[in-house]
């Protein structure tokens, strides 16, 4: 079974991705911020992450590039999950190193046609 | 909505558009029609239904056509008839037209444009192997309303997010608000026109790839073999047609061969199999372009 770490400082929106993804058939794990996920990571590498932007303590984006630079931690698909919805915004994410983006509000279809785009699915 | 109401619309769609609408299909209809009767200030589908009834009324026609014949589209829908089209017709097309250097594409049932744009996308990203080359696709559907929203090339977030890889969105498309719009350049490579498949196309000429994918679906089989047939003579033997995932000529019609092994893939001929009747085609086709 896939491992997916959803990081996302909003409980509910947790929720909804675990509900998603678990009938995807994935393993979930969670964390709140930036740092709780890159802890979890230097426990187990997860196959993907759902990442969310803006957090306290630590954001999406910090997490990422922190995240590239660890030991292995090229090998995670890492999945925007944000309402940062401009250009701008995706273009920084990508060159971060992120593999996919989805703008919220998202619903099932969109996290399955993103997951497919880059093959976890 | 009365048994003789249903009745008389499955008629009307037969008749006028082709789509056969069996008897489970009331919840489509009432799904589909209501906003078209209340748009048109009939309040119930009875009212609507009657009002069609006595004629005249083109415009209320027109609306309900589109209502039921209209369906959703993603980029890149079903992603495999877009892997057959880089990597199987491309290359074939690319090698057999080497010496005109022009690549015709059809989309018959275009919808809001996704496939479209979803093709250009994909001759774009073929690059330097496509320069010099004369590529022009056509966009057709039933529906004008359809069409018009294809033409403009404006999505919504949901829509740009189904099917649409995210570089591909930086790449092509320009935020306009809540809005991602499909860039001029691409919006330039697309032709739209309004068409009927069960009126004759004969006149738009012929194309080297045909995307005719779930619209079928909505005919009975004698309409199937007939629009198939008719569609075989705008195809070259050694052009493609790409029908929907569950969808089939087998049984249909013999002009069209399925390529094994390509799911929703179709050849005139197989070209392998019989390579001295596809030799003489290709150069007389060539000679015409």
């Amino acid at each position: 079974m896939k491992q997916c770490l959803v990081v996302d400082d909003s409980s509910v929106i947790r929720k909804v991705a675990r509900r998603i993804l678990e009938d995807m058939n994935f393993d979930i794990t969670e964390a709140e911020d930036g740092q709780q996920a890159l802890d979890e990571c230097r426990k187990t590498m997860p196959d993907a992450i759902l990442l969310d932007w803006n957090m306290p303590v630590m954001d999406g984006l910090e997490f990422l590039t922190s995240l590239r630079g660890e030991d292995g931690g090229e090998k995670p698909i890492v999945v925007f999950c944000t309402t940062e919805n401009d250009v701008a915004h995706i273009a920084r994410a990508i060159r971060a190193g992120a593999n996919e983006y989805i703008m919220k509000p998202f619903d099932r279809e969109i996290v399955e046609a993103k997951f497919q785009e880059v093959g976890l699915i | 909505m009365t048994p003789a109401e249903f009745e008389f619309l499955k008629k009307f769609l037969k008749d006028k558009s082709g789509l056969v609408l069996s008897n489970d299909k009331q919840y489509l209809v009432e799904s589909r029609l209501l906003p078209v009767a209340r748009t048109a200030k009939l309040d119930t589908l009875s009212g609507l239904i009657g009002n069609m009834q006595r004629g005249g009324n083109s415009k209320l026609e027109n609306d309900v056509i589109e209502a039921m014949t209209t369906n959703e589209s993603f980029f890149f829908r079903d992603k495999t008839p877009f892997d057959h089209f880089n990597d199987t017709m491309l290359p074939a097309l690319l090698e057999a037209r080497a010496r005109t250097r022009a690549l015709k594409i059809w989309c018959a049932a275009a919808s809001s444009g996704q496939e479209p744009y979803s093709l250009g996308i994909c001759l774009k990203e073929a690059g330097p192997k496509l320069a010099g080359w004369r590529t022009r696709i056509l966009g057709t559907d039933l529906s004008n309303e359809v069409l018009e929203k294809a033409k403009a090339g404006l999505y919504s977030q949901f829509e740009v997010q189904r099917g649409l890889p995210i570089q591909m969105l930086l790449k092509y498309f320009d935020q306009k608000g809540d809005m991602w719009q499909i860039n001029p350049d691409m919006r330039a490579m697309i032709e739209w026109r309004k068409l009927n498949l069960l009126d004759n196309f004969s006149h738009l000429g012929e194309f080297d790839i045909l995307f005719c994918r779930n619209v079928l679906i909505y005919f009975d089989q004698q309409t199937k073999s007939e629009i198939l047939d008719r569609l075989a003579k705008m195809v070259p033997d050694d052009g493609f047609l790409v029908l929907g995932a569950a969808e089939t000529v087998v049984g249909l019609t013999d002009a069209f061969k399925p390529v094994p092994g390509k799911r929703g893939l179709f050849q005139r001929k197989q070209a392998a199999a019989r390579p001295g009747a596809v030799a003489p085609r290709l150069v007389a086709g060539a000679s015409t372009r």
